[in-house]
């Protein structure tokens, strides 16, 4: 299967709320298309941080991180243009991020990632270390403490599962989206979303398990 | 419904992906299975405390240099 094509093709609606998306983003927007550059700039304000920590679980390195999302946004504005409102532009934002931040990868460890291969890890999908958390995470630990917990634990997963989270579950695509920006099947986001969940969970069991707190 | 097929469904099961009979056959596992009730909410904490996580702040060289690409190449500004 080959590689996601750079020019971004505009995804169907996502239709679930977001917490990320601001009510004035088609107002930036329109206004950015119109050549108001502090308009665009106000978009880059407010995404900066997400596109960084994007490309930074995808590419695992400062500077190929900090170069995608530098390229991220000017590609964004390039083809502004070709941008048409039926998505969000968060979610349009995205997927240029994950071309740039993938290409980034593929070009480091060219013989190491392959997002397109079938995963058969040949790992029992039942979960082992059955232990309640007891009160929540967030109560428990410092944020900056959680914070680093939550980034050591994302980076340990194999970049095929790490990239399929991040977009689900962090970046709140849909599965459709997420397959679309890969260059995957659904069936293949779905069966690496599923590890992806499982394989998380045990390792930050050994964080939050009540009996770690006790 | 058995702890396997939870497992294979739990996914679709926490996106509320399923038909109804589907859910309630899960729920009713849940219901009696401790093992089942524990994967099922730790593997839900585990997608919201990602999703909740805010990302950390852009470093201030990294933001600079940002500002300075930006500035370049959108208004042709020389830094």
């Amino acid at each position: 299967m080959s590689a996601p094509k750079i020019n971004p093709v505009e995804p169907a609606a996502h239709t679930l709320p977001s917490q990320v998306v601001k009510d004035d983003e088609p107002i930036l927007v329109a206004a950015a298309k119109a050549g108001d550059i502090s308009a665009f700039e106000t978009l880059v304000g407010r995404y900066e941080r997400k596109i960084f920590r994007l490309a930074q679980n995808i590419t695992q390195n400062r500077e190929d991180a900090e170069d995608s999302m530098q390229e991220s946004f000017l590609k964004a504005f390039e083809h502004l243009g070709e941008f048409q409102g039926n998505s969000r532009f968060y979610t349009w934002l995205v997927r240029i991020a994950v071309n740039q931040a993938l290409m980034k990868l593929r070009k480091r460890r060219p013989n190491q990632v392959s997002l397109d291969d079938d995963i058969d890890t040949g790992e029992e999908l039942i979960p082992r270390d059955v232990e309640d958390w007891g009160p929540s995470p967030e109560d428990r630990y410092e944020q900056s403490e959680l914070s680093n917990i939550l980034n050591t634990t994302i980076s340990e997963l194999d970049p095929s599962f790490r990239v399929v989270f991040q977009l689900r579950d962090i970046e709140e695509l849909s599965t459709e989206e997420t397959a679309e920006a890969l260059g995957l099947s659904v069936p293949a986001v779905k069966s690496r979303l599923l590890r992806a969940r499982l394989k998380l969970r045990q390792k930050l069991n050994r964080y939050f398990r009540r009996s770690e707190n006790s | 419904m058995n702890c396997r097929n939870i497992v294979k469904e739990l996914s679709n099961y926490l996106d509320e992906a399923l038909d109804s009979t589907l859910k309630a056959s899960i729920e009713k596992h849940l219901e009696h299975c401790e093992d089942c009730k524990v994967v099922v909410d730790t593997t839900k904490q585990t997608i919201q405390i990602y999703c909740n996580s805010e990302p950390a702040p852009l470093p201030e060289d990294t933001r600079q240099r940002l500002r300075d690409a930006l500035k370049k190449r959108l208004r042709g500004v020389r830094v």
